[in-house]
C-alpha cells in the first residue's frame, strides 16, 4: 500500500475505466449476469464502519463483491483499482425500510380489505428512474411495501438497487419476503369513497382488527386443510380433492409459519398495541411497525414484543393520526430499546436519508453512530439482513457510499455508491455524460420531426385526415383510478 | 337490406345507402360468388415462402385448395386461366392477431362481477376479488361471434389478408381465438381452426373499489384463475370417481371453458410489449410450468414484442414465439407539445421497428399483427418500416405468412402456395413490399375476388370526413333518416359503413379530393349486385349531393351531430350489424 500511497492519483481517472464498463452495460440494459466484481481498493478514506467506529485515513478492500478487508493498513493485489478517498467517507450503503420506488403500475390494489394476493416482486419496474436518483443519495437496499389501503396488503420484496440489471436481479437474495399491513384511517374507508359506488368495508378502526383477525381465522383453517389433506394422503387414502389453493391466505400461512415479515403501517397507541395483542393470540411476530408516530408513548410495550420501529425524522400532522408526532419519536424509542430506523415512504426523501438520521442529533441527542445506525445497520437488523450488509465489515456485501463530506452534515454529496463491490453511481461520471445524454435525445427528437415533416411533404400527412384513435391493447398504458394517489395513502 | 322490395329501386338505394357508407379504402373487392371452382394462374412468378422463388410456373386451383404448382402443371378444362405474364402469386397474408370477422358488440358481463369490456370499467359489479372473474369471458368464441358482416372482411381481404386469428375484446379474459378466412358464404365459412388461443389481458379491469384496480392484481388473478381451473379439472374427475359425502366441486364457468380450451391444445397469448413485460411473461410461464398439471400448461405465446430488440435473445433461449404488433409506438397527435419524453420513451419509438429485425437475428420465430390499426393497407406499410430498419424482406414476409401458420398449428394447410394447402394466395404485379404494386386478385379459400382499382384523391382532402353522420332524403315511401360512420385514412380514402332501420351496408370505395368525396356501396338488387353510389361535396360541416343507383338519383343531405364521438361511433356501427 505504501507503494500507491501518495501517488496523485485523480479519483475520477482511476475509477473510470472500473465504471464504464458498468455503466455501457446498464445503458444496453444487460440481459446476462454482469461482469466478475472488479477487486478494488478504496484508500485514505474516513470509514465510517457503524459496527466498530471510524477509522481515519483508512483502506478497505472489495473482492468478489464483498469487503475483503478494512482497516488502517489493507495490503491490495497489484491488479486492484484504486479509489482515492483522501478527504472523504465511506459509510454502508443507505437501507430504506419503507420505499414504494420501482413499482408497475398502482402501489395498492386497493379494491379488497385483504389484498395478500397480490406481490410486488411481481410488478417491479426497474426502469424506474427513482432506483438511480436514490442511488445518488446513497440508498443501496430498499423495503418495497405494498400501499396501505388495507388492513392486509400486498406482499412486499426487499431489493438492492441495482441500477440497468433486469426486475429479476433486483430482489435481495436470501431476504424474507413481508407483507404488508395497514391500520388507522387508509384501511378503513370512512374517509374515502368512489363516487356511485358503496363504500368497502371496514369503516372502522374495531373494523380493521376485526378484517386481520377474521383473515388469520381463516389463513388458520385453509393450514388446518391442507395439513389435513397431506396427512391422509400420505396415509394411503385415495381419491380425495385437494383443498383449493388460495393466493390470498398463502402468505398468511407463511406469516403464522414464521416465513414472512409482517410490515404494519401504523400511527396511533392504541392501533399498535391492538396489533401486538392480535399478533400474540394468532403466534405470529410483528416484524417492524411502519411511521409508528406514537411510537414514543409506547415504546417500552414495542421493545417487550421485540418489533422494529421504522419512522419517519419529523413529518408531522398531515392528518389528524398524524398531530401527536414529534421528532424526538426515533431517539425516545432508541433510548428504550426499540430497534429503530428511519425510512422515507418517498422516492425523494430517500435521496437524502442521511441528513433524516441527522436530525435525531438534534432532536434527541443521539450519538453520531447511533444516528448513522437508524438508516444501516438498524434497517438491515429489520429486514432480517444484518449478516450481509448495515455496516463495514469484513465478509459483509460490498453496499457502500463515498460522500465528500461526513454523512451527517448538510453539505454531504454522494460521489459513489457501491453494490456488490461494483460501482452503481458514480456523480462525476454522471455528469460527464450529461451532455451526451442530452444529445441523444436532442438528435431522437429531432429525427421525429424530421420523420413527420417529410411524412406531412409526402402528401401523406393530411393534418386534418385522423384516423380513429387505437382503442386499446397497449400494454404500456395503465390507466389509473380516480383519486387513486389520494386514496393510495401512502402514509 | 333484407325487405327489399321487388322493382322499387329507389328503395333499394335507400336502404343501402342507409346501410352502408364506408369511404376508406381505395380498392375494391367484389366477391365472384358462384362462379368457377377451378383456375389456372399461368405462366407467373410464384414466392411460396416454404421453398426458393419459381418462374415462369403455373398454380392451380381446385374447388379451394391448391392441387399443383408446377412448370407444366396439367390446366383442367373447366378452369379460369389467368395468363400469369408479369404477375407474381404469394400465399395470403395473415394478420396474427386481431379481432378483425368479430363484429363489435356489447359483451355480455364477466361472470359474477367486474366490467366486461375495456371501456366499461366503471360500469360493471364490483368485484371483490378473484373469486368473481371480472372482466372473464372466455366462453366466448371467434368461431361463434365470427361474420361476414364486419366490414373489415373486405376491407382486409383486398389489401391481400386471407386470414386472420381473431378473438372477441374486451376484459381480461375476452374469449377464444379461431383461425379465420375471409370470405364464406356464411360465418362458418370463415372458421379455419377454433379454438387456436386464449388472449390474456393483464390490463386491470377494475378499479380502486373493483378487483383488480392495480398490475400486481390483474397478475394475482390472472394466477389464481389457472390453479382454479387445475383444481376444478381435478377435483371434477376424483368427484365422479368418490361422491358419496363429499361436497360436489362448484362449477366455474370461466374455469370449465380454460380447461376446455386448454385440453384442445389452444395457445395463450400473453401480453409482453416492453422488456420488463417481455421477462414477466417468462416469470408467469415459469410460474405455469411450475405449478399446473400437464394438461393445463398453457403453451405461451408473447404478443407486443416492440421492446424485442432488448431481449431478443432471451426469448429465443426460451423457445417463446412473438406476434409482434405493427402499431408502432409514436408521438401521441394530440399531446402537449411542450411536454418532452424522456429518453426512455424516444428510445423506445425510435427503435421499437428494430425488434424484428433483432428476433430474426436471434432465431426467434415471430409473426406480424395489426392491433390498433385501423386502415388495413397501413399494415403492410409498418411491416416495411421494419424492413427498412434491418429485417429481411424475405424473412418479413414469412412473419405474415408462414411463420404465423406454424406459431399456430396450421403449416399443415395455411402460409405457404404449396399443393394441397388452402388456396389463399394474394396475385400482384410486383413486389409485395413495394409501395407502387398492385394487387390484382386475391383467394380466398379458392374464392377469386378482383381487387378494382378506385379512383385517385388528386388533391388532398381540405378537411376530414371521418366521423358519424346523419344523412336525410326522400324515398318514393317517404322521409327518411340513416347514419353513416365514416373513416377517412390520411390520404382521402373513405371506409365505412352506412345504418339505417332496414339494415347495415359497407362502403367498399371511396375517396375526399379537396372538398368532392364519392363513395360505393355494394347490394344485393334483385338477385345482382349492384353499385349505390353517393357523389357531393363537404364544406367542411354538412355533406349533399346524389345518391345514384340503376340510373335513378336522390338527393341527399348530411350533419355530423358529435363530430368527435369515434368511440360510440364505433359502437353504433357493430350493434347495428345484422347478426
Amino acid at each position: 500500500m505504501t507503494k500507491r500511497r501518495g501517488v496523485p492519483f485523480t479519483f475520477i481517472a482511476i475509477c473510470l475505466p472500473a465504471a464504464s464498463v458498468l455503466y455501457a452495460k446498464a445503458a444496453n440494459r444487460p440481459a446476462a449476469a454482469p461482469e466478475p466484481a472488479p477487486v478494488i481498493l478504496i484508500q485514505n478514506a474516513t470509514i465510517l464502519t457503524v459496527s466498530h467506529g471510524t477509522i481515519e485515513h483508512g483502506s478497505l478492500l472489495i473482492r468478489d463483491g464483498k469487503i475483503a478487508e478494512v482497516g488502517a493498513n489493507v495490503k491490495a493485489p497489484k491488479d486492484a483499482q484504486v479509489i482515492d478517498a483522501a478527504g472523504q467517507f465511506v459509510m454502508p450503503g443507505i437501507i430504506d425500510c419503507h420505499s414504494h420506488i420501482a413499482i408497475d403500475g398502482n402501489v395498492n390494489e386497493g379494491s379488497v380489505s385483504v389484498s395478500s394476493m397480490v406481490n410486488i416482486a411481481d410488478v417491479l419496474n426497474p426502469d424506474d428512474i427513482s432506483i438511480y436518483r436514490d442511488l445518488a443519495g446513497g440508498v443501496t437496499v430498499a423495503n418495497v411495501l405494498h400501499g396501505s389501503a388495507n388492513a392486509i396488503g400486498g406482499q412486499t420484496v426487499v431489493i438492492k438497487l441495482r441500477w440497468g440489471q433486469p426486475a429479476s436481479k433486483l430482489p435481495f437474495e436470501g431476504a424474507l419476503p413481508g407483507i404488508k399491513f395497514a391500520l388507522g384511517e387508509n384501511p378503513k374507508r370512512s374517509n374515502f369513497s368512489v363516487p356511485g359506488q358503496p363504500k368497502r368495508y371496514p369503516a372502522t378502526r374495531m373494523g380493521v382488527e376485526e378484517t386481520i383477525r377474521a383473515a388469520f381465522v381463516e389463513a388458520r383453517d385453509y393450514k388446518a386443510a391442507w395439513d389435513s389433506y397431506n396427512k391422509r394422503t400420505a396415509a394411503g387414502e385415495k381419491n380425495l380433492i385437494p383443498p383449493r389453493r388460495d393466493l390470498k391466505l398463502e402468505p398468511l400461512v407463511e406469516v403464522l409459519e414464521g416465513k414472512r415479515y409482517v410490515h404494519a403501517h401504523c400511527y396511533r397507541e392504541d392501533e399498535i398495541l391492538m396489533l401486538l395483542r392480535v399478533a400474540k393470540e394468532f403466534g405470529f411476530k410483528v416484524r417492524t411497525l411502519q411511521h409508528v408516530l406514537e411510537g414514543y408513548k409506547v415504546a417500552d410495550e414495542i421493545a417487550a414484543a421485540g418489533v422494529g420501529a421504522s419512522t419517519f425524522s419529523d413529518w408531522w400532522a398531515y392528518k389528524v393520526e398524524a398531530y401527536e408526532a414529534i421528532p424526538y419519536n426515533a431517539a425516545l424509542m432508541t433510548r428504550r430499546g426499540v430497534v429503530v430506523s428511519v425510512n422515507s415512504d418517498n422516492a425523494e426523501e430517500a435521496t437524502h436519508l442521511n441528513q433524516e438520521a441527522a436530525k435525531s442529533i438534534r432532536y434527541g441527542g443521539l450519538t453520531h453512530d447511533e444516528a448513522l445506525k437508524l438508516v444501516t445497520i438498524n434497517p438491515a437488523m429489520q429486514l432480517g439482513i444484518d449478516k450481509r450488509v448495515g455496516s463495514i465489515d469484513a465478509g459483509k456485501d460490498a453496499d457502500l457510499v463515498i460522500y465528500n463530506h461526513d454523512p451527517l452534515s448538510d453539505y454531504a454529496v454522494a460521489q459513489k455508491t457501491l453494490i456488490d463491490g461494483r460501482v452503481y453511481f458514480d456523480r462525476q461520471r454522471d455528469i460527464a455524460e450529461r451532455p451526451a445524454r442530452e444529445k441523444e435525445k436532442k438528435d431522437l427528437l429531432e429525427k421525429e420531426k424530421k420523420a413527420a415533416a417529410e411524412k406531412k411533404a409526402a402528401g401523406e400527412a393530411g393534418k386534418k385526415a385522423e384516423e380513429k384513435k387505437p382503442e386499446e391493447n397497449k400494454p404500456e398504458e395503465k390507466p389509473k383510478p380516480p383519486q387513486a394517489q389520494i386514496l393510495g395513502g401512502g402514509r | 337490406m333484407r325487405s327489399v322490395r321487388r322493382g322499387s329501386y329507389f328503395f333499394v338505394l335507400a336502404a343501402a345507402s342507409l346501410a352502408c357508407l364506408c369511404v376508406t379504402n381505395p380498392s375494391r373487392v367484389a366477391a365472384q360468388g358462384g362462379e368457377p371452382q377451378y383456375f389456372a394462374i399461368r405462366g407467373a412468378t410464384v414466392v411460396p415462402v416454404s421453398g426458393p422463388k419459381l418462374e415462369n410456373v403455373t398454380v392451380i386451383i381446385s374447388r379451394g385448395i391448391i392441387s399443383a404448382v408446377a412448370k407444366d402443371a396439367a390446366i383442367p378444362d373447366e378452369a379460369w386461366v389467368i395468363d400469369g405474364n408479369g404477375l407474381t402469386v404469394y400465399p395470403g397474408l395473415i394478420d396474427s392477431f386481431t379481432d378483425v370477422g368479430i363484429p363489435a358488440t356489447t359483451p355480455p358481463s364477466g361472470e359474477g362481477g367486474g366490467a366486461g369490456a375495456g371501456g366499461a370499467r366503471q360500469q360493471g359489479p364490483i368485484s371483490q376479488g378473484p373469486e368473481d372473474r371480472p372482466g372473464a369471458m372466455p366462453w366466448r368464441t371467434a368461431a361463434n361471434e365470427a361474420s361476414l358482416s364486419d366490414k373489415r372482411v373486405e376491407t382486409w381481404r383486398s389489401t391481400g389478408f386471407t386470414t386472420v386469428i381473431s378473438a372477441p375484446k374486451g376484459g381480461m379474459f375476452p374469449g377464444q381465438a379461431a383461425i379465420l378466412d375471409l370470405q364464406g358464404e356464411r360465418n362458418g365459412d370463415m372458421v379455419v381452426k377454433a379454438p387456436v388461443a386464449i388472449p390474456v389481458s393483464l390490463q386491470p379491469v377494475g378499479n380502486f373499489n373493483s378487483f383488480p384496480g392495480s398490475l400486481m392484481g390483474a397478475i394475482a388473478y390472472v394466477r389464481q384463475v389457472w390453479l382454479d381451473t387445475d383444481w376444478w379439472s381435478k377435483a371434477e374427475s376424483i368427484y365422479e370417481k368418490n361422491s358419496r359425502g363429499i361436497e360436489h366441486p362448484r362449477y366455474e364457468r370461466t374455469d370449465a371453458a380454460l380447461a376446455e380450451a386448454l385440453g384442445e391444445h389452444a395457445m395463450v397469448l400473453v401480453p409482453a410489449n416492453t422488456s420488463r413485460e417481455i421477462r414477466r411473461s417468462f416469470n408467469l410461464a415459469e410460474n405455469w410450468r411450475m405449478h399446473l398439471a400437464e394438461n393445463l400448461r398453457p403453451n405461451v405465446v408473447l404478443y407486443g414484442g416492440q421492446m424485442s430488440y432488448e431481449v431478443a435473445e432471451e426469448i429465443a433461449a426460451k423457445k417463446l414465439s412473438v406476434l409482434v404488433n405493427l402499431k408502432w409506438p409514436e408521438a401521441e397527435k394530440d399531446g402537449d407539445p411542450d411536454e418532452i419524453p424522456s429518453l426512455n420513451t424516444l428510445r423506445f419509438r425510435d427503435r421499437a421497428p428494430t425488434s424484428p429485425a433483432a428476433l430474426a437475428k436471434a432465431g426467434a420465430k415471430f409473426a406480424f399483427y395489426s392491433d390498433a390499426i385501423t386502415a388495413p393497407k397501413d399494415i403492410v406499410k409498418a411491416v416495411k418500416k421494419s424492413i427498412d430498419a434491418g429485417l429481411a424482406p424475405d424473412a418479413a414476409l414469412r412473419a405474415l405468412t408462414l411463420s404465423a401458420a406454424e406459431i399456430f398449428g396450421v403449416a399443415d394447410r395455411l402460409g405457404s402456395v404449396e399443393k394441397g394447402k388452402i388456396a389463399n394466395l394474394v396475385v400482384t404485379d410486383g413486389d409485395v413490399f413495394n409501395e407502387k404494386t398492385k394487387i390484382k386478385y386475391v383467394f380466398v379459400d379458392g374464392r377469386r375476388f378482383e381487387v378494382r382499382e378506385s379512383e385517385k384523391s388528386k388533391e388532398a382532402p381540405k378537411s376530414d370526413l371521418s366521423g358519424k353522420w346523419k344523412m336525410t332524403y326522400t324515398t318514393p315511401e317517404g322521409d327518411e333518416e340513416s347514419t353513416a360512420d365514416i373513416t377517412m385514412a390520411s390520404d382521402g380514402s373513405l371506409s365505412g359503413s352506412i345504418t339505417s332501420s332496414r339494415g347495415t351496408a359497407n362502403i367498399i370505395s371511396g375517396n375526399l379530393t379537396a372538398d368532392k368525396f364519392t363513395f360505393t356501396v355494394n347490394i344485393d338488387l334483385e338477385g345482382s349486385p349492384t353499385d349505390v353510389v353517393f357523389i357531393g361535396t363537404f364544406d367542411g360541416k354538412t355533406i349533399k349531393g346524389t345518391i345514384s343507383v340503376a340510373g335513378y338519383n336522390i338527393e341527399f343531405t348530411g350533419t355530423r351531430p358529435d363530430s368527435h364521438s369515434l368511440a360510440e361511433l364505433h359502437s353504433v356501427s357493430g350493434s347495428g350489424d345484422a347478426r
